[in-house]
This record gives structure tokens, C-alpha cells and sequence, in this order.
């Protein structure tokens, strides 16, 4: 009895299921099985998918080209994602100080390039890094540069430009923790003599760590991928992985090779995503305990 | 005397650091409108003069008007498409208790996190192994995946704010499940849909890992054919063009605020 009627539980459980069927065999059918097939087409040793082998991967480990290629993106991705943390704390800084209209104002900042294209925000920096662009225009007027300088298509411009496009998943997040730092805690080391950098350093950071890691971790993945950005304001002689899967799948028509590099990459950002964000429950947990 | 120095220069050094940052955060958008309205023929800042040329420019220019229908075309179907499957998606799994629905939960989300250009690369050798032809109907159902996500995030945060004794007192009090969704569930989980809907259409629009690899001459995207643009010359035309999409984007922030809200679901976020 007592069987049956667990058993008749779990049934209605699964029946309450039902609505997301159809999904479920769409993602089953256009998401699972594709992921399976690009491994699967990585293990053949050629394009002409005759024999199979981890070929791919040993030609990737084995070209100093490839690991470069894959390291300069993750550089790129670190690189970002540190220069929006920098700028996002002290905007949200102010966003709490601020009263409800400034509030405002800085969401909408933070919004709208959130919500414009990531083409029109690349095409943004194309103008204003350029040769005739608005920073070398302003450096030569005010007779600081004698000839304009080569922003565009440089490593320097392509961080910039990227951390300012990305910013919005920093921003959103480190305001967000800011907001639940309870006050008291603020007033009491402030009462107790502390100065601000020193409040902002024992309390503020630590408090909103949280915060300032999943934003990191967003920024990070959305730079090493934002191809877009890459190959316009970078320019062809930066080659990161998303041109270089791109070139290898639709310029060479290398599919095992380009499928393997997916692979790669995909295995590479999440995991550094997975031990970033483990790693820092870990340590945040240990300072919980202290 | 020092501890007030010191706060000072933190202020100082904070104030203006948030400055330059709200400055960052304007500026693009700002550049993009102006140099739109230039009389010159190249991106030169500031412009030599004024003038709408680039605008009139776009309207004979059919090799861009082509993919900007495709790109509201497939957007449109792809958001239709993911609002459907995924609010009955997040009716299924939102307040289950079942295994299985946090195992499909982590699944409709993971197109997420893993990145989307593997995805597209993936779906358009499937579609090459198994002998189907790239096609509208193949951009929309990549787009589709892609969209999902922001559907099952917001629709099903306000399904999880959902009293259940509502549903379940008009279940007993006999009206039919569907009765019940349409008079009960969906009026009162309208503001995600519309908000999740807003986002969805602005993903697939702005969607470039997946076009990459799924549009082919017939069915050129938007973003793509710009990128295409872009590489080959610095064309003015497409600063026109990002005048007419951030000013369109605008309109429809407004218009979903109207509709969903739209404001509350970013900030809960």
C-alpha cells in the first residue's frame, strides 16, 4: 500500500513535467546531439573523414602556434576582465552614494550599452581609436603626438575597447553587492576611527567579493569570445582562438581540426570558469569561519 | 588631520575614476550619433560638416535593407519560438521538486555558459552530415537555443513568485488546467514574458556566434553583413545604420518598460 502510493506520487511528479517536453527533445535533438557529433568529427585524423584518432589533439599540443593562439586569448580574457573590476568599483561607489535621480541616470549609463549591438559598440571604437579618430585628432590638436599614433589594431586598444563593451556585466553585479553591505558595519568602522581607503579595504572589498567575481567571471567569458570585437578592432594580425576555429572551419574546410579546437576551447573557459568560481566560494567560506 | 587628507584623496581619486568611467560608458553612443550625421566620406572626428547623406545613402542601399529584414525576421520567430517552448518549459520545471527538473534546468541554461560559437559549428555539421539544407528554419532553431535561456531565468522567477494556492483553488474549484493557465498563471507571469521576450529579440538580432556559422548568401544577417563591411572598408553607411538601431533599441526599451516593466526585471537581477 504504502509502495503503491509512493509510487503514484513520483508519477504525478513526472506528469507535472510534461510542459517542458517538447524543449527538452528540441534541446535533446539541436544541442546534446550536435555537442556529441563535434566530438565525435574531432577523432578523425583527416578532412576527409577516412580514419579515425586523437591526431587533431596532438597536432594541436605539438605546434607552439595553437598553444599561443589559445593563451593570448585567455591573456585577453584576464586582462579585461581585471580592467572592468577596476573601473566598476568606484562607479558603484558613487551609485550608493548618489540619491535617486543620479541612481538613475547610472543605471541608464550602464544600460545602454548593454542594450546597443556589439557591432555599432565595435564600430564606436573603430571611430574613436582610428587614424583620423577622436584620440589622435585631440593628441595632435593639443600638440601632444606629432603624428597619429596606430591605436587601432593593437593589443593596448583591443583590451580597452573590450572592457568598455563588457562593463555593464561588472557594473550590474558589484552594484548589486554594494547595495546589500549593511550600513552599521560602515558607520561603526567609521565611528571607530578608520579613514575610507581603509574602510573600502577591510570591509567594502571583502563584502562584495562576491559580487566582483561573478562579474569577472561574465566579463571573462564574454571577451575570450566576442569575435566581433576581436577581429574588427584587433585587426587580422591578432589571431585568437574564435577567428582561428572560424578560419579553420570555413576558410580550410577543416572540420576534425576546427571541431577539435572548439573542444579545446570550450574545455578551457569553462573550466578556468568552474575553478575560479569554486576556488573562491572555498576561500570566501574559510573567511566566513575566521 | 592626516586620516582627513587621506579621505580626501580617496574621494578625489574614487570621484574621478567614476567619472572617467561614466564618461567611458556615454561615449561610444554618443560618437556613433554624431559621426552618423557627417558630411564627410570617411570616419574622421570631429566631422568636417553635417548632413543626413548616410541616412539617405541607406535607403538605396539594398544589400543592407536585405539582411536587416532577414535579421527582424528571424529575431521575431526565434523570440516567438523560445517565449512558447520556454514559459511551458519553466511551467514544467520552475516549482518541481523532481530530479529531473533540475537536470533539465542546468540543460535549457547551458547554452549560456558553454561557448555559442562551438554550438553553431556543431549544429551546421549536423546539419551538413544529415543532408539538410541551411534555410531560415535552420538560423531560427540555433537562434532559438540561444534565446531559451532568458526565457527560463525570467519566467521562471516569477513563477517561483507565484502563490500555488492560486492555482490550486481554481483547480478545485473545477475550472480545466488550461482554463486555469491562461486566467491565472499567464496574467500574472505576463511582466517576465514580456521582459524575457525584449531580451530574447535583442540576443538573436545582436546574435553572431551561431549567424556565423548557419547564414549563407540567402539568408545574410544583419550583424554579419556589417562585420563583412567593416573588415573590407571603413564604410560611413554603417555608422547610419547604428544611428537607426540605437535610436530603434531606445523606442522598444521604452516600449517594453510600458508593457513588462522591464526596469524592475534588470534591477532583480
Amino acid at each position: 500500500m504504502a509502495v503503491q502510493r509512493a509510487d503514484s506520487r513520483a508519477s504525478v511528479d513526472t506528469r507535472e513535467l510534461l510542459p517542458a517536453l517538447p524543449l527538452a527533445v528540441l534541446f535533446l535533438l539541436s544541442f546534446l546531439v550536435p555537442l556529441l557529433m563535434l566530438i565525435f568529427v574531432s577523432l578523425f585524423r583527416t578532412p576527409q573523414f577516412d580514419e579515425m584518432g586523437a591526431d587533431q589533439y596532438v597536432r594541436f599540443l605539438s605546434d607552439g602556434f595553437n598553444l599561443q593562439v589559445l593563451l593570448d586569448t585567455l591573456a585577453l580574457g584576464v586582462e579585461v576582465a581585471t580592467l572592468t573590476l577596476v573601473l566598476a568599483y568606484p562607479l558603484g561607489l558613487v551609485y550608493v552614494a548618489a540619491g535617486p535621480l543620479a541612481r538613475t541616470l547610472i543605471t541608464f549609463l550602464i544600460l545602454l550599452p548593454l542594450l546597443t549591438s556589439t557591432v555599432v559598440r565595435t564600430f564606436a571604437w573603430i571611430v574613436i581609436l582610428g587614424r583620423e579618430g577622436i584620440v589622435n585628432s585631440a593628441m595632435l590638436g593639443l600638440g601632444l603626438w606629432h603624428e597619429p599614433a596606430r591605436l587601432l589594431y593593437s593589443w593596448g586598444g583591443l583590451v580597452i575597447a573590450l572592457a568598455q563593451i563588457q562593463l555593464p556585466l561588472m557594473a550590474l553585479p558589484v552594484i548589486n553587492s554594494l547595495l546589500r553591505i549593511n550600513e552599521d558595519l560602515l558607520k561603526a568602522a567609521k565611528g571607530l576611527g578608520a579613514g575610507r581607503l581603509r574602510v573600502f579595504l577591510t570591509l567594502i572589498l571583502p563584502l562584495t567579493m562576491p559580487g566582483a567575481i561573478a562579474g569577472w567571471l561574465l566579463v571573462f567569458a564574454a571577451a575570450v569570445t566576442a569575435f566581433i570585437t576581436q577581429t574588427l578592432v584587433g585587426g587580422g594580425r591578432i589571431i585568437l582562438m574564435p577567428l582561428y576555429i572560424y578560419q579553420q572551419a570555413m576558410g580550410v574546410q577543416d572540420w576534425p581540426f576546427s571541431a577539435a579546437l572548439s573542444l579545446i576551447f570550450t574545455v578551457a573557459v569553462v573550466g578556468i570558469v568552474t575553478l575560479v568560481g569554486t576556488l573562491s566560494r572555498r576561500f570566501m567560506r574559510g573567511v566566513d569561519a575566521a | 588631520m592626516r586620516r582627513n587628507l587621506g579621505d580626501l584623496i580617496y574621494v578625489i581619486l574614487v570621484g574621478g575614476l567614476a567619472g572617467l568611467t561614466m564618461l567611458l560608458l556615454l561615449a561610444p553612443t554618443l560618437v556613433v550619433l554624431i559621426i552618423s550625421f557627417t558630411a564627410g566620406i570617411t570616419l574622421k572626428f570631429p566631422p568636417p560638416g553635417w548632413s543626413t547623406r548616410w541616412y539617405a545613402e541607406l535607403l538605396n542601399s539594398a544589400e543592407i535593407i536585405r539582411p536587416a529584414v532577414t535579421s527582424l525576421k528571424v529575431a521575431g520567430l526565434a523570440t516567438m519560438g523560445a517565449a512558447i517552448l520556454g514559459t511551458a518549459g519553466s511551467l514544467g520545471i520552475a516549482r518541481s521538486s523532481h530530479r529531473l527538473a533540475r537536470i533539465l534546468d542546468a540543460l535549457f541554461m547551458s547554452p549560456m555558459v558553454l561557448p555559442a560559437m562551438a554550438f553553431g559549428l556543431s549544429l551546421l555539421m549536423v546539419f551538413n552530415l544529415v543532408g539538410i539544407r541551411l534555410s531560415i528554419a535552420t538560423l531560427v532553431l540555433g537562434h532559438i537555443i540561444v534565446c531559451v535561456p532568458f526565457v527560463i531565468r525570467m519566467v521562471g522567477a516569477q513563477l517561483q513568485q507565484l502563490d500555488p494556492q492560486l492555482v490550486n483553488c481554481s483547480l478545485s474549484l473545477g475550472a480545466g488546467r488550461w482554463y486555469t493557465f491562461r486566467r491565472i498563471t499567464l496574467p500574472l507571469i505576463r511582466r517576465g514574458i514580456v521582459a524575457s521576450c525584449f531580451v530574447a529579440f535583442l540576443s538573436s538580432f545582436d546574435n553572431v556566434p551561431v549567424s556565423l556559422f548557419l547564414a549563407d548568401a540567402r539568408t545574410e544577417v544583419l550583424p554579419i553583413k556589417l562585420w563583412a563591411i567593416l573588415e573590407g572598408s571603413l564604410d560611413v553607411r554603417v555608422a547610419a545604420v547604428s544611428g537607426v538601431i540605437v535610436i530603434a533599441t531606445l523606442a522598444g526599451l521604452v516600449l517594453a518598460e510600458r508593457l513588462g516593466g522591464l526596469n524592475r526585471q534588470i534591477e532583480s537581477r
